[in-house]
């Protein structure tokens, strides 16, 4: 359906700030996830530096501690922090936010969202909780710091950890970032179903549209559990109810009913952040291989059991909890079968690769390194969905290096391929490669030796989320030692990048409509894309991934080129 | 053998290893496959000139089990570390075998203490004693009984290969039979607060004379 949803806007205000524009709203996104991402990256060099100098003073720490010296209190703090912002406000403002409002419309040849002001509310709430989330590291007391799982009673009860208000306005921010996202998913939905151009069928989607409709569907389905819990732990801490919290002479609360509530949202939210990542790769990766995707209707459905599986495997998080042990045997054969579908997902996009003619750009580099990351992720899920071994496992260093490899791949690494891949587009710019190239390999060999190391240091038996590691740990401080001075390449490595940005937007040749020669739709305008997308909606005539097609000259076929008598598609 | 671990030293701590190793062959082998295609492609299918794709889009039934065997593969290897970690699993966590070592274990924050029942062999009575180690005998199964007095710890004892949280309000029995003395470390495993990482103690594991000589030295004369 085609529709002027809004008139150009003339002031700037309405233009960069306040703007209902889909393409507008993902920068701003993009823009939110990246600043949230610096705060995120130096938490995580803060406590690095704390684990591998445990009570030194930090280089550049002494701006917020005294002395530069991160205080156990304050060390909780910052491990709640980073795992919260790199999921809720790095992970999904970029992967979702940002690619998915300014893609979905594109690639589907839309002139906007279904519901632009929803869709510019659902910015400004994400706004608001990011604003609410750092007041509350001013508040006495200090931000929560009972871990991003808030685990009760610890998380309930000021009493165990010092920390009064932070707890609730920690609560509060993630509420409405969850208010936030089911907006941002309704409208992903609604759009991609009903405003498809014609001749857009389902299955001439491109699939990283289908990835972004999984995503939300998977959000939407499983976050009301947890707002429930949420408002239930918030009672608990701010008038002393006890829905979690058992009473001392027996009775009272159930502390694993919060494990329930969280982890039934926490394990699909994995697929809402790994999904769009995984879906820049299925249009990057057919881009510099110039072959259709391998088989995309395997992809498809593989995604759609990976996500009906993602409810039923929740309780792996919990096998050392105290629930049933015949619930922990289910909860792990599940678990377990989840890398069957993971299996096909993953040698599809490796088969794409194979008769393909394949170059080397920085966005194709990196999505090459999302997948040969993302495999140690899923080879290393096993060890842990088995409930035996994950007895040993659970809480240990292993944990931490095996979601890191899981989540860094698909958010930071896919993110950035989708980055550099979609930046021409995004700012009408070009970025340049060979900061590009030194980018990903700074990154790529910093995470790899960081979090090998920490694989190691968890075999050795180092539990998770300790100020520093037992003295028998010795042997082992070493590898310690190592990860952080990887984290702090890795940081410094993002340094390229920055410039990189810094330099097209001052200097940064225009980029043309099409520069990689791709299919989809969004590259069948201009860069960036003029108000309302397109000059005319476009007329789907095929698939988006028709490269290198028999009986055609060129290597790409655009998804709204008309037939030929040759090369009808 | 790689030697990853700490030493391992409980009856069950053998059958967990090596259901590890079994993933970690399997594992490791589906790394090089699949690592190892991607360099092959990388180098073999790298832009030349004039080098063209090959059009095949995988959809095909022939295409696809290109993927599907490997899925196939993957479902029986997965079914094998099921079994195999199902197996060891009901070992440790299946029913506790008879035992006349019983100890209450509550975590607090920041710390263990261990509640032994006595001579009489029946915990809340005067003659408990209560500890700061676990002190057990070698080659007897000891029985575990699990609280937490305030937020949920987790009792860890890496050696021998065991972890169980500790949860207020309820109680969780599990076991586990040293087979080799020693001194081993005792940590929490759960974010339970400030001084989380520094809540740790020690399992002594005696041998049979030895273990006679700390019980009548805890118990005195009695």
């Amino acid at each position: 359906m085609e529709h002027a949803i809004h008139p150009e806007p003339t002031t700037f205000l309405r233009k960069h700030v306040f703007s209902v524009d889909h393409k507008v709203i993902g920068r701003q996104y993009l823009i939110l996830g990246m600043v949230w991402a610096l705060i995120g990256g130096l938490s995580a060099y803060l406590i690095r530096s704390q684990l591998a100098w445990p009570g030194k003073s930090i280089v550049g720490a002494s701006l917020l501690f005294e002395g530069g010296v991160v205080l156990p209190e304050a060390y909780n703090a910052l491990l709640t922090m980073h795992g919260t912002i790199m999921v809720f406000f790095v992970a999904m403002p970029i992967l979702l936010g940002a690619l998915g409002n300014f893609l979905v419309p594109l690639m589907i040849g839309a002139r906007d969202m279904a519901f632009p002001r929803l869709n510019m509310a659902s910015f400004w709430i994400i706004t608001t909780a990011s604003v609410i989330l750092i007041l509350s590291m001013f508040v006495p007391g200090g931000t929560a710091a009972a871990g991003w799982t808030a685990y009760p009673p610890l998380s309930a009860r000021t009493a165990y950890t010092g920390v009064a208000l932070g707890q609730a306005l920690w609560i509060l921010a993630l509420a409405l970032e969850f208010v936030s996202f089911l907006m941002g998913g309704v409208n992903i939905l609604t759009t991609a179903i009903t405003m498809r151009a014609p001749g857009m069928t389902m299955m001439r989607l491109p699939l990283m549209v289908w990835m972004q409709m999984s995503a939300s569907v998977l959000f939407m389905l499983s976050v009301g559990p947890l707002i429930a819990g949420a408002i239930l732990l918030l009672m608990d801490g701010l008038i002393g109810t006890n829905f979690f919290v058992p009473l001392a002479g027996g009775g009272g609360g159930d502390p694993l009913l919060w494990q329930h509530l969280f982890w039934f949202f926490g394990h699909p939210e994995v697929y809402v952040i790994l999904l769009p990542g995984i879906g820049v790769l299925t249009e990057v990766l057919p881009t510099f291989s110039r072959k259709p995707i391998f088989s995309y209707k395997t992809i498809l459905y593989a995604t759609i059991v990976a996500g009906v599986l993602s409810f039923l495997v929740w309780a792996h998080h919990m096998f050392t909890s105290g629930m049933n042990p015949l619930m922990v045997m289910s909860f792990s054969i599940t678990t377990i079968l989840i890398s069957v579908p993971f299996t096909l997902i993953i040698f599809a996009l490796i088969g794409t690769l194979i008769g393909g003619s394949i170059k080397m750009t920085v966005p194709m580099l990196f999505a090459v390194g999302t997948i040969a990351c993302f495999i140690v992720g899923g080879i290393t899920g096993i060890f842990l969905g088995s409930a035996i071994v994950d007895t040993y496992m659970h809480d240990t260093y292993f944990v931490v290096a095996h979601f890191h490899y899981t989540l860094f791949p698909t958010v930071i690494l896919g993110g950035l391929a989708g980055f550099y891949f979609w930046f021409p587009k995004m700012f009408g710019k070009t970025l340049n490669p060979v900061l590009g190239h030194l980018h990903f390999w700074l990154t790529a060999i910093s995470f790899n030796i960081l979090f090998l190391a920490l694989f190691r240091v968890g075999l050795g038996g180092q539990v998770r989320r300790v100020w520093m590691s037992a003295p028998s740990l010795e042997p082992l401080q070493h590898l310690n030692v190592t990860a952080t001075w990887a984290a702090i390449a890795m940081l410094l490595g993002q340094i390229p990048f920055l410039v990189n940005i810094v330099w097209t937007a001052l200097a940064g040749t225009p980029a043309p409509g099409n520069p990689w020669n791709s299919n989809s739709l969004e590259w069948q305008t201009a860069s960036p894309p003029p108000h309302e997308n397109f000059a005319e909606i476009p007329t789907v005539h095929r698939g988006p991934y028709e490269y290198s097609a028999p009986g055609n000259d060129e290597d790409w076929m655009a998804q709204d080129a008309e037939p030929t008598s040759a090369a009808a598609g | 053998m790689l030697n990853w671990f700490p030493p391992e030293v409980s009856t069950f701590g053998q059958d967990v290893d090596s259901v590890f190793w079994l993933i970690f062959w399997i594992g490791l082998a589906w790394f090089i496959v699949a690592e190892g295609i991607i360099i092959f492609c990388l180098i073999k299918y790298r832009r030349g000139k004039g080098r063209k794709a090959t059009y095949f889009d995988g959809n095909s039934w022939k295409q696809a089990s290109w993927i599907l065997i490997p899925g196939a593969l993957v479902l029986c290897l997965d079914l094998a570390v099921d079994f195999a970690g199902g197996h060891a699993y009901h070992k440790v966590k299946g029913e506790l075998p008879a035992s006349d070592v019983k100890v209450r274990v509550q975590g607090e924050q920041f710390a263990w203490t261990f509640t032994y029942p006595g001579p009489d062999g029946l915990f809340d009575t005067a003659d408990d004693k209560e500890t700061p180690t676990l002190d057990v005998p070698i080659h007897r199964p000891v029985h575990i009984y699990l609280r937490s007095k305030d937020v949920i710890h987790s009792f860890f004892i890496p050696t021998v290969r065991i972890k169980q949280d500790a949860l207020p309000g309820r109680e969780i029995a599990l076991w586990f039979e040293a087979d080799i003395a020693g001194r081993y470390e005792i940590a929490c495993a759960e974010l339970c607060g400030p001084l989380h990482y520094n809540m740790r103690t020690f399992l002594n594991v005696h041998t049979a004379e030895e273990y006679a000589a700390w019980v009548s030295e805890t118990w005195g004369d009695n």
